[in-house]
């Protein structure tokens, strides 16, 4: 049992992270703790595809002088999928902090409670 | 390789190059232009590879990049994605006209540009989620699509559209998130992320009973995740404020077009990487189905409650995408075709709603309430009938898109075993119920015509392209409503070859 906790330590954790992530995305009203939550689950699946694309005692996929033999190397493509998702997580992280800025400047809260009853308020 | 092969890359080209070039064109009539322009040479592209691939009768793999398969990225494409690829465009570039007005008056000038920037990378992303043959760029442009339509709520920057952006972009996220954990499993177990690869490789670990669990998992994930995003229900809350707040052009776009790529990617994923057997027999279709069933009912009853237009129309989209899930849930290759011939209907009709309750509205200074666009079908008369002509459709009546939709599914469900009375029952409830609610708006807009020529209407005036819009959508409603044989013919064969 032990054996089997510790052979899946990373997607263990990574389960861990991305539900955490995933439930307070949902439940949380506070809209930057939401872009937090949202962070926490994308570095979730990261951790999960760079865990599985790492074999032990292999090296990055970079040629050095031992040449082109591919059981000297880790699978490169999980590091790359890692770099695009990285890409993708900043720019909608980026763009939702731009997004929540301006929703405070409209309302001036950022918990979403506030922001509907602000809304309705205004009877909007 | 006939020229015509390349068409659908140069189509995705043509706007993805578009779209980082508006970011720099100024001036926001010049920006917009060229996005109809655009989307216009998208669907003549898109129509001449429909014609070529329909004649071929075959579908090719077409690698991009110079490393081939399993290693490379590809895109795929038959008569279905032409099919898909051509309405896409065409819908959306008639919605870019038919709001044209609005469009103008919502959106500050210096930020068109940046606008039109939007419209061509929904644009961009519908074409690659029919097109693409590989996972990991599904779920990029996933992303690049979120960003998009959020953007397109947004721009009308006002308090509302704010917020309802906000949580619009967090049920997004929510979603492909889901779909990008399903995805990395799924590569974990198989090691493809090509989805030739990984249909052989799935059908392998259910032939030696592998990692079920773990499959059951995947496909659960990816329908949630992929689910969150087209609306299905009980995800679809974030819809009616996003769909109802944001300008006309934006609510045609993501009503009409942006929820369905993301049901179309689920097809996809569904009949080309599991196939509709392993769906079944992992009772994911059951799911989709009640969950299909409960939001054309509850999609419907919600919009009863509404007074405002707009937010009626997107509360009606909510049990249309359910229509589009019951079709998955009957978990047939009969169902899929009529689910992907209600994604084409409802590209048409909805956009055509939204359209002409956009020129109504403008007979009374915008005011969507569907008490104060009393009389205007007066002022709008061809905004009058095209609201009418999309209405009946919604409703079922014969010669319109949306009956030759419930009539696809009524004949598919007769291929199942348990289904057919729940379909049969639900297709009818949920017509009667669009019927309580589009019946009488249409009656309210016609009605009453001396008090249209109270002081607090103003005169609408011309739009030409509005007109031309509500002309082509209903033309196309009709169109689909009329001949719907051979478009069906196209989707089955399609679906054969996916």
């Amino acid at each position: 049992m032990l054996n089997l906790i510790l052979d899946n330590r990373f997607a263990i954790a990574s389960v861990i992270l991305f539900v955490t992530g995933f439930a307070n995305m949902m439940l949380h009203p506070n809209l930057i703790k939401k872009i937090v939550s949202f962070n926490i689950m994308d570095s979730a699946t990261f951790l999960m595809l760079a865990s599985r694309g790492m074999i032990a005692g292999r090296s990055a996929a970079i040629l050095t002088d031992g040449g082109a033999d591919v059981t000297r190397y880790v699978n490169p493509i999980p590091a790359g999928l890692v770099l695009t998702g990285i890409v993708v997580s900043v720019s909608v992280s980026a763009f939702s902090l731009a997004l929540v800025q301006r929703i405070y400047g409209a309302y001036g809260t950022v918990d979403m409670r506030e922001l509907l009853e602000a809304m309705k308020k205004k009877g909007e | 390789m006939p020229f015509a092969w390349n068409l659908p890359y140069l189509s995705v080209f043509l706007t993805m190059v578009t779209a980082i070039l508006l970011s720099v064109i100024p001036g926001a009539k010049r920006a917009y232009w060229l996005t109809v322009g655009v989307s216009a040479a998208v669907t003549v592209m898109s129509l001449v590879f429909l014609r070529f691939i329909v004649k071929a009768d075959a579908a090719y793999a077409f690698t991009m990049g110079k490393f081939p398969a399993p290693f490379g990225n590809e895109i795929r494409f038959g008569p279905l994605q032409g099919l898909l690829a051509s309405v896409f465009g065409a819908v959306m570039c008639l919605s870019l006209l038919g709001g044209r007005a609005e469009l103008f008056e919502d959106v500050d000038e210096k930020k068109m540009g940046l606008a039109c920037v939007m419209l061509n990378m929904v644009l961009a992303s519908l074409l690659v989620l029919s097109y693409t043959n590989d996972a990991f760029t599904a779920y990029v442009f996933i992303e690049i699509s979120t960003i998009a339509a959020c953007a397109l709520v947004m721009i009308k920057d006002s308090g509302p559209t704010l917020v309802a952006t906000i949580r619009y972009l967090f049920m997004s996220l929510l979603g492909s998130g889901l779909f990008l954990f399903s995805i990395i499993l799924l590569y974990a177990i198989t090691g493809h992320l090509l989805m030739p690869q990984l249909h052989e490789s799935v059908q392998k670990l259910m032939a030696d009973g592998a990692y079920t669990k773990v499959l059951a998992l995947i496909l659960a994930m990816m329908t949630a995740g992929l689910g969150v995003k087209s609306a299905m229900f009980p995800f679809h809350r974030w819809l009616p404020d996003a769909h109802g707040t944001a300008t006309t052009t934006s609510s045609a776009v993501l009503s009409g077009l942006v929820v369905k790529g993301y049901a179309v990617l689920l097809i996809t994923m569904y009949c080309r990487v599991f196939t509709l057997e392993t769906v079944r027999a992992f009772h994911i279709h059951d799911a989709v189905f009640a969950l299909g069933f409960c939001g054309m009912i509850l999609g419907s009853v919600m919009a009863l409650r509404e007074t405002h237009a707009k937010r009626m129309l997107a509360y009606s989209s909510v049990a249309q995408l359910g229509y589009v899930f019951m079709g998955l849930g009957l978990g047939t290759e009969a169902g899929v075709a009529a689910a992907l011939f209600q994604i084409l209907a409802h590209a048409f009709t909805k956009p055509l709603l939204f359209v002409s309750v956009g020129r109504l509205a403008a007979a009374v200074h915008h005011d969507k309430q569907l008490r104060a666009l009393r009389g205007t079908a007066w002022k709008a008369p061809l905004a009058g009938v095209g609201f009418g002509i999309g209405a009946l459709s919604m409703v079922g009546i014969p010669l319109f898109g949306g009956f030759a939709a419930k009539v696809n599914f009524s004949t598919a469900s007769i291929f199942t075993d348990q289904k057919i009375a729940l379909t049969l029952f639900v297709l009818a409830l949920s017509s009667v119920l669009n019927a309580l609610y589009y019946i009488p708006a249409l009656i309210n807009i016609w009605s009453d015509r001396k008090e249209a020529a109270l002081p607090e209407t103003n005169e609408p005036g011309r739009d030409t392209s509005a007109a031309v819009a509500i002309v082509l959508l209903a033309g196309g409603v009709l169109f689909l409503g009329v001949c719907f044989t051979p478009v069906m013919n196209i989707i089955v064969r399609g679906l054969e070859l996916m």
